[in-house]
């Protein structure tokens, strides 16, 4: 469960201070699958950070599972990053020169896990890639890239999927591909947050969430 | 993060760039097997050294005429017989003494002619205090110098080129145009100090009657060397207080009138060309030392290029759950790598060269055991290590500290 209560945040940028965020309250429960859209600068790349822990607010509370978040410090907020949350991010940011499998792995050996080429290859062949586990990713088309990121983000079992525009670099075909893909995630109970730009993605999802100049203008 | 995870992402990494890793180690590589070659070659060098100066003889002092142009073949000396038998008979802390002096001549046997061969002038004590060992038939004697017989022992380089592989004992040759008969053969004495192989030795007395009448002065015979006996090595110094006496006291040398000769301790030049070398190798250790710093910032400044080509990654890692610590970790254990991978190739470098070394110095003559020791090996891959690990150690904290967003969206 994701509690936000008045987020600011305010960029420095040499003299001039932007106000990315401004005031953002919202609820996010356990289970739900929520879209944010926004016209692009409104601050929804910089409230997904903050909710993905790897950027604190200026000020307001954010609880994640009821932890609060600001409080805790580098190391912990890694490990949060690496237990409970899966990213996944337009660019895919697959390792190039590592298979998919490798590249896979590679939260497990943050968190120390034994077993994991098994538990990868596992959740490789539950997004449907089994059979590309040794492919490099400039071998795989964005479709499957965009796979072996959603895997990566599951191996560690998250309770949370933070996705910033999964889909903004894939034709329509494989966008809906995904988008299945996430949905299936979700009716099998996890938490996921997606940001995009399309009304098409945005209908996957049973709530919107609208961010206009950092401030969330309809939507609960 | 486990360390072997830390290894192998570290390793995947190098091995992701093989070119660039390699070239990257030829710095320490090179330094370490200068550093390596030149503390092997340096130990071999000084048991040289010490070898050489014990085949001149135990105990040694050379006393020469002060102007070294005298000391030289042929040369008409401020020594004379009269001071060896002085210090002979004067000196209480020395043993015994052998005066030498020499010429050129022309020596000729059978077929062969050597122009231009020393001929040396030497008496018996010659044997046992300039340490000549006889191969072949005997050295010359007492009843020789006495007699002031025509008979001569050949240095074993004249030997070969005179008669070959025949035995030369009982055989005749011409020096300077007179008959002589070989009495013996020395036993060559390797590269050393060279020419005791390419000289003929007769009898000192025959020497002043027949080949060198003009070294026969007004002062009495001159000789070139006096070679000294001491006889224990902790009378050394006595031994020249003494011989400086007696000698200024011959050669009439007022108070405050500088020496008109020269007294050299044997041990004390092997010492002073030790040192010489020494502080030679420690130069040349220095300039290995360089190339290892050279190394190290090389390590340094791939690593940096290796952080910023791969802000993307470290922000990706970081999101994903990686520690400051963890990316710390692998940059370091790359440098690291990088510095001991260098540091075992120069090992091998250097062993190779010093391998090379010692067979062209044993075809010279020198018997030559270059040795890689375990503690070399230790300190060269300690310190290559070490090198990797503080060139890297910038890089990495730069690494560690990147912001996870900003690495992310970095082009
Ligand atoms: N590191 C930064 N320094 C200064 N200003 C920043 C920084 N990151 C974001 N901003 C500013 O904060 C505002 C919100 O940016 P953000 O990336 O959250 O927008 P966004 O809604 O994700 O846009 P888009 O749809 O284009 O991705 C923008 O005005 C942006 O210029
Ligand atoms: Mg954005």
């Amino acid at each position: 469960m994701i509690e936000l209560e008045n987020i600011t945040k305010v960029y420095k940028a040499g003299q001039t201070e932007v106000p990315a965020l401004r005031g953002i309250s919202c609820r996010i429960e356990s289970g739900e699958m929520v879209s944010i859209t926004g016209p692009s600068g409104s601050g929804k790349s910089t409230l997904m950070n903050i909710i993905g822990c790897l950027d604190k607010p200026t000020s307001g509370r954010y609880l994640l599972d009821g932890i609060e978040v600001s409080k805790l410090n580098d190391n912990q907020l890694a490990e949060i990053r690496n237990k409970k949350i899966g990213f996944v991010f337009q660019s895919f940011n697959l390792l190039s020169r590592t298979t998919a499998l490798a590249n896979v792995e590679l939260p497990l050996i943050y968190s120390g896990a034994s077993n994991r080429r098994q538990r990868a290859l596992q959740v490789l062949e539950s997004v449907g890639l089994g059979h590309r586990v040794n492919h490099r990713p400039s071998e795989l088309a964005g479709g499957e890239q965009q796979r072996v990121a959603i895997a990566r983000a599951l191996v560690n079992n998250p309770s949370l999927i933070l996705a910033d525009e999964p889909t903004g670099n894939l034709d329509t075909k494989t966008s809906q591909e995904i988008m299945l893909i996430f949905k299936q995630l979700h009716e099998q109970g996890m938490t996921i947050v997606l940001i995009t730009h399309e009304p098409d993605i945005a209908a996957y999802t049973q709530r919107t969430i609208k961010i206009r100049d950092g401030q969330i203008e309809g939507g609960v | 993060m486990k360390l072997w995870d830390c290894f192998s992402t570290a390793l995947r990494a190098l091995l992701g760039n093989k070119l660039r890793s390699v070239l990257t180690m030829l710095g320490i590589l090179i330094g370490v097997a200068a550093v390596i070659s030149v503390l092997s070659l340096g130990s071999a060098q000084a048991a040289i050294v010490e070898e050489s100066f014990a085949t001149l003889g135990s105990n040694l002092i050379y006393v020469t005429p002060r102007e070294l142009g005298m000391s030289g073949v042929g040369a008409q000396s401020t020594l004379t017989l009269k001071d060896a038998q002085a210090i002979a008979q004067s000196a209480p802390s020395v043993e015994d003494v052998s005066p030498m002096a020499q010429t050129y001549a022309q020596v000729v046997a059978g077929g062969e002619s050597l122009s231009n061969t020393i001929i040396a002038g030497v008496a018996p004590q010659a044997e046992w205090v300039d340490n000549y060992a006889v191969a072949q038939g005997s050295f010359i004697t007492d009843f020789d110098y006495r007699a002031r017989s025509r008979v001569a022992v050949l240095g074993s380089e004249v030997a070969k080129t005179l008669f070959g592989e025949m035995d030369p004992t009982g055989q005749s040759l011409r020096i300077g145009g007179r008959q002589f008969q070989v009495s013996g053969v020395l036993e060559s004495r390797g590269m050393g100090f060279g020419l005791e192989d390419m000289r003929v030795y007769i009898p000192l007395s025959t020497f002043y009657t027949t080949l060198a009448t003009s070294q026969v002065g007004s002062r009495g015979n001159s000789v070139n060397i006096i070679s000294v006996q001491v006889k224990s090595s902790d009378m050394l110094e006595s031994a020249e207080q003494e011989i400086t006496a007696i000698l200024r006291d011959t050669h009439n040398i007022r108070e405050g009138e500088d020496d008109d000769f020269r007294v050299l301790n044997v041990a004390s030049v092997a010492d002073q060309v030790t040192q010489v070398l020494g502080i030679l190798q420690l130069a040349l250790a220095g300039i290995a030392g360089i190339s290892l710093l050279v190394g190290g910032i090389g390590i340094m400044n791939i690593m940096l290029v290796s952080v910023t080509e791969r802000i993307r990654e470290i922000g990706l890692r970081k999101a994903i759950g990686a520690k400051r610590r963890d990316i710390m970790i692998q940059f370091l254990i790359e440098a690291a790598t990088l510095g001991l991978c260098g540091g075992a190739l120069g090992i091998g470098l250097g062993w190779i060269i010093v391998i090379i070394m010692s067979n062209i110095a044993t075809n010279l003559g020198f018997s030559f055991t270059a040795t890689l020791s375990g503690d070399a090996i230790a300190l060269a891959v300690g310190v290559a290590i070490f090198i990797g690990l503080v060139s890297g150690l910038y890089p990495a904290i730069r690494a560690a500290r990147l912001d996870p967003i900003e690495s992310l969206r970095h082009e």
